[in-house]
């Protein structure tokens, strides 16, 4: 039987209008917390959301939330990957943080012109991602070390490590700021204006994001690595015993999702700041892990996630208008996350049962003379 | 049974003890109510004592927050005396053998005031003679007037030592009857609703090709050797029957000739080829079909659909891959094939594997391990929790299998079911094989008595 922990990382699946009711369920009912809290407070529920939907539905606002989705979603998949094996890196932060650290020392350089500087950069990221999760799935599996305390320890030395780069080799000092050398013009990643009316243009790595998400989809379902992670997820005994080698699958994962985690900074070194300084977004990996869960490590549900996420980060400016502080829009996103968990486990309760009605009640009907039940 | 008990809840009807009505929501209802229960698997801690395990979960307190274990003490040893018991309260789980902890899991469902016991496939574990013991416990608690429940398979079991019997097919009650009345054949065919199945084989079909060949295979676990020198050799049309007292080694052996646990020998090959260095995929790939010893540990995803379910264990194989990719039309469309020559009842392939019982889910496993014509088929307690109609099912494909030169290595706790299958017979003790038997002329009490170590072999 599938424990707590399969269904709050979404090994075990939900089919037809169940895996939909869940998500509304759960964000009905952060809504309904939410008002009650706003109420505590003194402000007026029904305006607030109000501000919230117009905030919301206005172009810049848009463009912004797109943004800000982008390194989001990213990150979400890279720990999806992980937990869809029953790993849980932690680490996602570390790793993103290290590899921009690097691709920004890299790409200040300029050693390559132009594109070709972008594709090193972000082969750079992606390289230096894998490797720094690699050492907690080595760790893992030589020496039984859990990649949760390995993980967690590997993002304190990131930082260390990421600090002592930028002030001994990468960093310039321009007037109080100490950063790497700006990425030079011809290798910024393009915008794309994709929100008609909005003064900025959309970050071009998003459509590097979808390509990720459908790339992440095929790999799990289409693929037979994805089935032996998948399998190996589920039920790591019966994986072996169907011949999988659970260490290098332990190895492999962890390498997939610190490469994808190594990416996750990119859409900010190479299309929004393009330097690392101390300005730059931190915490980007444990946002990941709220919204996988939220997302239920399905591609498209961690997309809604990544832009609900997103909607409500730059709204709690919009809020600030009301007298409402911001802290409220934290509490709402804990909300969700935990009413998305005890929907899911409502609505997977109910699932099993049903399914077990619906089989025996399907056999039933055609009686047939042989065959006896234990 | 779980809903006598409080883990599930009835849809409709209604529970009686002793003419009034009850409802449970959970177990410690039923436990208050004065049902306990004996579960097919223990649930001891080994590395406590038998004291510890008894009180555990319902400790006598001494001011509040002391335990009070000469209190516990006395209780056991009373409970033990007047049902015979005979348990030794200090003895620590792990010394005792699988008789002694039975009476221990029944001492712990008596500790806590239970008038009605549920025993679930309680000789499942046992050898011959432990069955007798257990039979004689169960009399002296009948005698003092506790009601038991007694849930088996086994029918010649059900027929001595119950007083009345019900028959279940498919959650119905199909027949109430009287032990006096009936012959374990009557009783079979009315579980199965038709004839009665027997594991017999006909004529051997034993060539000379060998398939498998083991020799000087040892395991070591922390120093000490599980198996211990195992040598055999399975032809092509043979069944090779391990007997054995169950955590003799059977597992270990069955683990270390798929590869999924180190071991160390002088010869392992199959169909000639040395298989010592391949991985366990490698050596499935290479012809050897696994039903394993517990099918949901080792044989399912229970969560994922059927089709899936099918890929496991032949993810690199025909029909169900395509160099890296899964080929989700080959899989299913093999699936079907399977549920369809397998009898597995489903609605479908695309419900969980969790949804299936116990007989279906097996049988399952068979078709799928049957798939891509295997040199050897391992089967580890192949009939193990499945119902008689799956039994028989089962063995026919066995069968019809090895008639087809199939190379078949059986380990089963279940007698009838090695004497009847095997070609050739060996029994394990301690890692070690010790006997040679022939299953056409041994008996069950003879196999019995050289599992234990208690007899010479046949």
């Amino acid at each position: 039987m599938s424990s707590f922990l399969d269904r709050l990382t979404g090994r075990v699946r939900l089919g037809g209008w169940l895996a939909v009711a869940a998500p509304v369920i759960a964000i009905l009912f952060a809504v309904l917390i939410t008002s009650a809290v706003l109420l505590v407070a003194g402000n007026d529920p029904v305006e607030a959301f109000r501000t919230l939907a117009d905030y919301g539905s206005q172009p810049p606002t848009m463009a912004l939330i797109l943004n800000t989705s982008v390194g989001y979603y990213i990150s979400a998949l890279a720990v999806a990957v992980g937990f869809r094996m029953n790993l849980f890196n932690i680490g996602v932060d570390g790793q993103y943080r290290l590899a921009a650290v690097v691709a920004a020392g890299l790409g200040g350089a300029a050693v390559l012109p132009g594109v070709l500087n972008i594709v090193l950069t972000i082969v750079c990221a992606v390289v230096v991602g894998a490797l720094w999760a690699a050492i907690a799935g080595v760790l893992k599996v030589t020496r039984g070390v859990s990649e949760v305390i390995s993980t967690i320890m590997l993002n304190a030395i990131a930082t260390g490590v990421g600090s002592w780069l930028v002030s001994n080799y990468f960093g310039v000092l321009n007037g109080n700021d100490l950063a790497t050398r700006p990425i030079p013009d011809d290798a910024h990643v393009p915008g794309i204006p994709l929100v008609a009316g909005a003064p900025q243009p959309v970050n071009g790595f998003i459509v590097l994001a979808v390509i990720l998400g459908a790339a992440y989809y095929v790999l799990l379902n289409r693929t037979r690595f994805g089935f032996d992670l998948r399998a190996t997820g589920q039920s790591e005994t019966a994986a072996v015993a169907s011949g999988v080698n659970v260490r290098r699958m332990v190895v492999a994962t962890m390498v997939i999702s610190g490469a994808v985690a190594g990416l996750s900074g990119m859409p900010e070194l190479l299309g929004a700041s393009f330097k690392y300084s101390n300005n730059f977004p931190t915490g980007l990996g444990f946002t990941g892990i709220a919204i996988a869960l939220l997302g239920r490590n399905n591609p498209v549900g961690m997309a809604v996630g990544a832009l609900l996420w997103a909607f409500l980060d730059t709204s709690s400016d919009a809020l600030q208008l009301l007298n409402i502080s911001k802290e409220i829009v934290q509490i709402m996103q804990g909300v969700i996350v935990l009413s998305v968990i005890v929907a899911y486990e409502l609505v997977h309760r109910y699932r099993i049962v049903a399914e077990q009605r619906r089989v025996s009640r399907e056999l039933a009907a055609p009686a047939e003379p042989e065959g006896a039940a234990a | 049974m779980k809903i006598l008990y409080g883990m599930q809840r009835p849809d409709e009807g209604e529970i009686r003890i002793n003419g009034s009505p009850v409802g449970f929501h959970t177990p410690a209802d039923a436990i208050a109510a004065g049902i306990g229960m004996v579960h097919q698997h223990f649930m001891l801690a080994d590395n406590l004592t038998v004291l510890e395990n008894v009180v555990l979960g319902s400790e006598p307190r001494k001011g509040g927050i002391a335990l009070d274990f000469a209190a516990a003490h006395k209780r056991i040893k009373e409970i033990s005396d007047a049902y015979g018991l005979g348990i030794r309260p200090d003895a620590t789980v792990e010394e005792l053998g699988v008789g002694d902890r039975q009476r221990v899991e029944i001492l712990k469902v008596l500790y806590r005031g239970a008038r009605i016991l549920i025993l679930d496939e309680p000789t499942a574990v046992l050898v011959p003679h432990e069955v007798e013991e257990l039979f004689g416990n169960l009399r002296d608690l009948v005698s003092q007037g506790l009601t038991i429940l007694f849930i088996s398979h086994k029918l010649d079991e059900v027929l001595r030592v119950a007083d009345a019997i019900t028959v279940i097919r498919r959650g119905t009650t199909v027949a109430t009857v009287d032990p006096k009345d009936v012959t374990a054949r009557g009783l079979a065919e009315l579980m199965v609703g038709s004839e009665l199945p027997s594991p017999e084989t006909r004529e051997s079909t034993v060539t000379d090709v060998v398939a498998l060949s083991v020799r000087g295979l040892s395991v070591l676990t922390d120093g000490r050797a599980v198996v211990d020198d195992a040598s055999f050799d399975i032809h092509k049309g043979e069944v090779l029957g391990i007997a054995g007292v169950e955590g003799n080694g059977q597992a270990e052996l069955v683990e270390a000739i798929m590869g999924m646990r180190a071991c160390t020998a002088d010869l392992l090959t199959l169909n000639g080829a040395s298989i010592a260095d391949w991985s366990t995929l490698r050596r499935r790939a290479g012809g050897i079909g696994y039903i394993p010893e517990d099918r949901h540990r080792h044989g399912l995803l229970l969560e994922s659909p059927l089709w899936e379910n099918r890929v496991l264990g032949h993810q690199t194989r025909r029909p169900n891959a395509r160099g890296i990719w899964i080929d989700r039309a080959g899989a299913r469309a093999d699936t079907r094939r399977i549920v369809e020559e397998y009898d597995v009842r489903t609605p479908g392939i695309d419900v969980d594997a969790a949804a299936l019982s116990g007989g279906n889910q097996q049988k399952l496993i068979v078709g799928r391990e049957m798939s891509g014509d295997p040199v050897l088929l391992i089967a580890s307690h192949p009939t193990r929790g499945v119902d008689v109609g799956a039994q028989a099912a089962i063995w026919d494909h066995l069968r019809r299998a090895r008639a087809a030169g199939l190379a078949v290595l059986l380990i089963s706790a279940d007698l009838d079911e090695l004497i009847g299958l095997s070609d050739s017979l060996k029994v394990i003790l301690r890692g070690r094989i010790v006997a040679d038997v022939d299953p056409a002329t041994v008996t069950p009490e003879q196999l019995g008595s050289a599992m234990t170590g208690a007899g010479e072999g046949a």
